[in-house]
């Protein structure tokens, strides 16, 4: 898990330099190197025109692309992270909290919303990586929990979309026991027959993909995503050896058979709306 | 029994032991003035050997939850259980030797055993990957978690590891997949499930044989999201402070327990496990005894209804 705490702290250092929604009005794509008008951009879901590389994007933006046309609420705003362990390092949790909140919002590292996707009702949850890494801690576990039950009660899918770097280390065993906690509710949505998908992006890893991540009916992938349990710098350290081409991409993950399927992020709505009348039965709305 | 290798904090134990032996294999005629200096310093060892246990540190508790002599879960195989007859394999890729589970007797009753074993020379260490399972170790565990469960007997999980395996073979394979779907499954097999943690109780990798009705951890033994060292070396940028990051992440029995995080602390020996294995083995088997005693006439549904309720209510957080 060190890795994935890492990137907490540096993110830049080691992901894709395009962590965050580019500022100004032009943007460099890392993928084609061409400048691009970020309008332009921002038409295609942060996916670059040209080369489709894909921006990271922000949850209000997701959430819009995903939803019929302002067809969304949010859930569960309240919810708070305390500090039970008193966790100190060179910062205290509680400075980190209050400064993820100034940069990221008071949502923590999820947001939750009941929306409509081509008319169809789904719960929805979407990872904050820019709250503290969209690592996992009692909130975030607990919403998650909240928006499973949600589906549960109006009996339609639920929808998560991931970007984490893992449990969150300031929560102790109380994060990693959100792992659990989550994938309990999971086994719920499994027997009341309910459809749960899960998108990951980039970047999804340690105890969030260890857990609720990997347990959706679906599990797709947007492109050139990393995904996996261990970070690549401790499977480097410990195995010593160099790491494969593409390793804990998505296409790796997919040609492993460890995904259903890689979708570029312009077609991830019409690919839900279809998986979800496909597995509740019901005509496609196109 | 004496240890062989000894913690830096325990170093005056040792040194009062070698010179115990030293008047010892001297007296062998029967010198009284010699037994009664033995007897004294014996006396002043085992004082010593209180004081210094009483305030073990977070950062010595995870030294204790790695000694090489602590007891591992063959050790309690065989001093706790009869007729155990190990099963082997996922039925897809491989045997994994860092998770090993099997059916046993546990007084009269059929129980199905799963737990980590990390090995004791560099031969089984190095089969036994320390420890340290592959999808194909969790796949097998949750094989003879389902059998368990097709007739109706008892599991009990023993967590001895540093964490899963971080390797590429691991990734290729479904670590993620493999760590997750133990999560679901067990939150819901419906047969009682004991889980304890007789050494080091490392993140994901030994919550995936950690989700159960009972969750209960030896007196010397850690469980924590990340590694002293590990958090140490994002945090501080220095694994150096592994002491003060095992102080902050609340990684002992008696921390967890505070936070209703376990059930029960497993007392050990005065000294620890690894100083006396056979004490700790009948302490731990008594108390296994008594939880399971009481699962067992739980109703299925009502058993499952509180694992479950259980599960529902970890977390502390302002709503
Ligand atoms: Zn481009």
């Amino acid at each position: 898990m060190n890795w994935i705490t890492r990137l907490i702290e540096h993110p830049q250092a080691i992901l894709r330099k395009d962590s965050a929604t580019p500022e100004g009005l032009w943007v460099k794509c890392k993928g084609c190197s061409e400048t691009l008008y970020k309008k332009e951009i921002m038409r295609s879901a942060m996916v670059c025109p040209r080369c489709a590389h894909h921006f990271r994007i922000s949850v209000e933006e997701r959430v819009a692309l995903l939803c019929d046309s302002g067809e969304y609420q949010a859930h569960d705003q309240g919810l708070q992270s305390k500090d039970p362990l008193g966790f100190k390092d060179k910062k205290k949790y509680r400075d980190r909290l209050k400064e993820a909140t100034k940069k990221a919002g008071n949502q923590d590292a999820l947001c939750s919303y009941m929306g409509k996707i081509k008319g169809q009702e789904v719960s929805i949850s979407i990872f904050n990586f820019a709250f503290m890494g969209g690592s996992m801690g009692s909130v975030v576990g607990e919403k998650i929990a909240r928006g499973m039950e949600r589906a549960l009660e109006k009996k339609c899918p639920y929808l998560l979309v991931t970007a984490s770097g893992g449990a969150r280390m300031q929560e102790g065993v109380l994060s990693l026991m959100q792992m659990a906690k989550t994938s309990a509710i999971a086994a719920k949505l499994q027997e009341a027959k309910l459809p749960f998908v899960c998108v990951l992006t980039d970047p999804t890893m340690g105890g969030v993909s260890a857990s609720v991540a990997w347990l959706g009916d679906i599990i797709i992938a947007e492109p050139e995503a990393l995904i996996g349990f261990a970070g690549p710098r401790v499977i480097e350290e410990t195995v010593r050896e160099k790491l494969p081409e593409g390793f804990q991409r998505s296409e790796f993950l997919l040609e492993k058979g460890l995904i259903d399927d890689v979708v570029d992020r312009r077609e991830v709505r019409d690919y839900l709306a279809l998986i979800f009348s496909q597995l509740t039965q019901r005509p496609y709305a196109h | 029994m004496i240890p062989h290798s000894y913690l830096e904090f325990e170093r005056p134990i040792a040194e009062l032991t070698v010179k115990i032996e030293e008047l010892s294999s001297m007296g062998r005629a029967a010198d009284v003035n010699i037994a009664e200096e033995v007897q004294k310093l014996s006396q002043k060892r085992d004082k010593l050997l209180h004081q210094i246990y009483e305030k073990v540190s977070p950062w010595q508790i995870c030294q204790l939850s790695r000694h090489p002599e602590r007891p591992y879960f063959f050790d309690y195989v065989e001093h706790l259980f009869d007729d155990f007859q190990e099963l082997h394999g996922d039925r897809a890729f491989a045997d994994d030797q860092a998770i090993v589970g099997g059916l046993a007797r546990f007084h009269g009753r059929s129980v199905m055993l799963v737990g980590q074993q990390k090995g004791r020379d560099t031969k089984e260490k190095l089969k036994r990957n320390f420890g340290m399972a592959r999808p194909e170790g969790y796949r097998k565990a949750l094989r003879l978690f389902k059998l368990a469960e097709r007739f109706d007997i008892p599991v009990l999980t023993f967590i001895d590891t540093a964490g899963a395996w971080p390797g590429i073979d691991a990734e290729e394979r479904g670590q993620s997949e493999a760590i997750a779907t133990n999560l679901l499954e067990l939150s819901r097999l419906r047969v009682p499930i004991i889980c304890t943690v007789i050494g080091e109780g490392g993140s994901g990798g030994a919550l995936a044989i950690g989700v159960g009705d009972r969750l209960l951890m030896q007196q010397y033994t850690s469980y924590s999201v990340i590694s002293p060292e590990g958090c140490a070396a994002i945090l501080w940028r220095d694994r150096a402070f592994a002491e003060q990051a095992a102080q902050t992440l609340k990684l002992t029995a008696k921390d967890l327990l505070e936070l209703k995080l376990i059930d029960e602390i497993i007392p050990e020996p005065l000294g620890g496990a690894h100083r006396y294995p056979k004490e700790a083995a009948a302490i731990l088997d008594k108390r296994l005894q008594d939880n399971l005693n009481h699962l067992m006439i739980l109703p299925e549904d009502k058993l499952l209804e509180q694992r479950q309720q259980n599960l529902r209510q970890l977390g502390i957080f302002q709503s």
